[in-house]
């Protein structure tokens, strides 16, 4: 990431209602905003199901029955 | 179940057969003998408690971890994983060829791939990781310590040291069936380097209000001098869970790392680490993982706001103490009485009891868990 930034265009009014939007906040500039806003988007989606065959799924239980976690 | 950090979880572990492979080929390799602390952190890649990452950090995501606190693929990552080597003895070791980690009594433990070997200045490393260069904060301490070298490449499990805690230890796979078993679709996380008390209960107690389960995670492995003992820790939890909370909903695993102390960015680090555990949410208290007084009280709660793309979300909680006149576990936030009326729980205060053979009073830690702890002729690190 270092030196490797990217120019991305939004409307001027967009930007506008930004610059207006974060006076007096704890952002710096309007592109401190928009990364914090992206990444907060990009990150929406954390829930999945985890891709473990039944097979390894079987021996994690045996193991946790075992270690008295199950029953 | 959330998803690990990075989208998948990593598992660096060799078969049976790549085993025997691997140590027929490594004969005619150099060697590595780590300290326990990087044998736990080879571990933890091999196991993917450090996913996304598949080994020692590269000089481009080091320098990228120290200036933003995030790896080059923009994830957040704020504690780089390295491992040190001697300017002599690196000459050794060329990138493109394999090397053979040990432990310190010389079982093979990894192959490492190593890639490239580069320099670095520790008191930069210091800085950007704890915030100071102050040599008496003993993260810092460790890191001037650190040989000159750092060596970087992914590696692969060939067989993890045995543990004195083996009932304890789970991977973050395995922790991932247990929460899905359990039916838990919201976990808790909750990080300790210290035995229970009263205002521990409380705070994980209210956590558990709002979630499925709660996974309290000791750190198994160096600490400071008079730090609780891990087995002390281990065994003071066990009455707690045994006596005070319901067995479907709360588990315990150990996590094997040594503490760093780098406070807030330490903090990110814990929460990301649960993360790949199965853990939608994590506690941070007052100075989480600080020391002395290098970080402002609230230092661990206030940089999450850098990282809103964490996927993991931070449950913050402020000092508790015991108000005699409300009879329950209160903070400054909701109880309007005077200091007169509050019994703070002072971890010190707590442990010069148990050293005078005191048990606290039931306000401050439950009684089952201070006879146990009362039980370790020596419980503290010395």
């Amino acid at each position: 990431m270092d030196k490797e930034f990217t120019t991305v265009s939004i409307p001027t009014s967009l930007y506008k209602r930004i610059e207006e939007a974060i006076k007096g906040t704890e952002f710096a500039s309007a592109s401190s905003y928009i990364v914090k806003v992206l990444r907060e988007s990009l990150s929406k989606d954390q829930r999945s199901e985890d891709v473990f065959t039944k097979e390894e799924e079987e021996k994690v239980k045996e193991k946790l029955k075992a270690l008295g976690y199950i029953d | 179940m959330i998803r690990p950090h990075g989208g998948k979880l990593i598992e660096r572990c060799l078969t049976p057969d790549q085993k025997k492979a691997a140590l027929e080929e490594s004969k005619g390799w150099p060697k590595i003998p780590l300290s326990a602390e990087s044998v736990s952190d080879v571990e933890n890649i091999a196991w993917g408690v450090y996913s996304p990452l598949e080994g020692f950090l590269g000089e481009k995501e080091f320098r990228n971890v120290l200036n933003h606190s995030r790896l080059t693929n923009d994830l957040p990552w704020t504690v780089p994983i390295v491992l040190d080597a001697g300017t002599e003895e690196a000459k050794a070791f060329v990138p493109g060829r394999n090397i053979l980690l040990t432990d310190e009594g010389g079982r093979p433990l990894a192959v490492f791939h190593l890639e490239e070997k580069f320099g670095y200045d520790k008191e930069t490393m210091a800085a950007k990781v704890f915030g100071t260069t102050d040599p008496k904060h003993p993260g810092v301490a460790k890191v001037m310590a650190m040989k000159d070298v750092l060596l970087a490449g992914p590696i692969d499990l060939i067989e993890a040291p045995a543990t004195d805690y083996a009932r304890y230890y789970l991977t973050p796979k395995e922790t991932r069936v247990l929460f899905k078993e359990k039916g838990w679709r919201t976990v808790v996380g909750f990080q300790t380097r210290n035995t229970p008390h009263v205002g521990h209960e409380y705070v994980q107690k209210a956590a558990l209000t709002f979630t499925d389960g709660l996974f309290i995670n000791p750190v198994i492995g160096r600490k400071k001098k008079g730090d609780y003992k891990d087995e002390v820790i281990l065994a003071a939890y066990d009455e707690l869970i045994k006596h005070y909370y319901l067995k479907d909903r709360a588990v315990m695993a150990i996590l094997k790392m040594e503490m760093r102390y780098a406070g807030p960015k330490e903090a990110i680090h814990h929460a990301i680490l649960r993360k790949n555990f199965g853990c939608s949410h994590i506690i941070i208290g007052r100075d989480h993982a600080g020391v002395g007084s290098y970080y402002s009280p609230y230092a661990a709660q206030d940089i999450f706001e850098e990282f809103p793309d964490l996927g993991i979300v931070p449950l913050f909680f402020r000092s508790f103490y015991y108000c005699k006149k409300c009879c329950s576990v209160v903070n400054e936030k909701i109880c309007p009485h005077p200091a007169g009326d509050q019994i703070q729980f002072s971890g010190t205060q707590i442990r010069d009891m148990l050293l005078r053979g005191e048990i606290p009073s039931v306000e401050m830690m439950r009684p089952e868990v201070a006879k146990v702890i009362m039980g370790f002729e020596r419980p503290f690190n010395e």
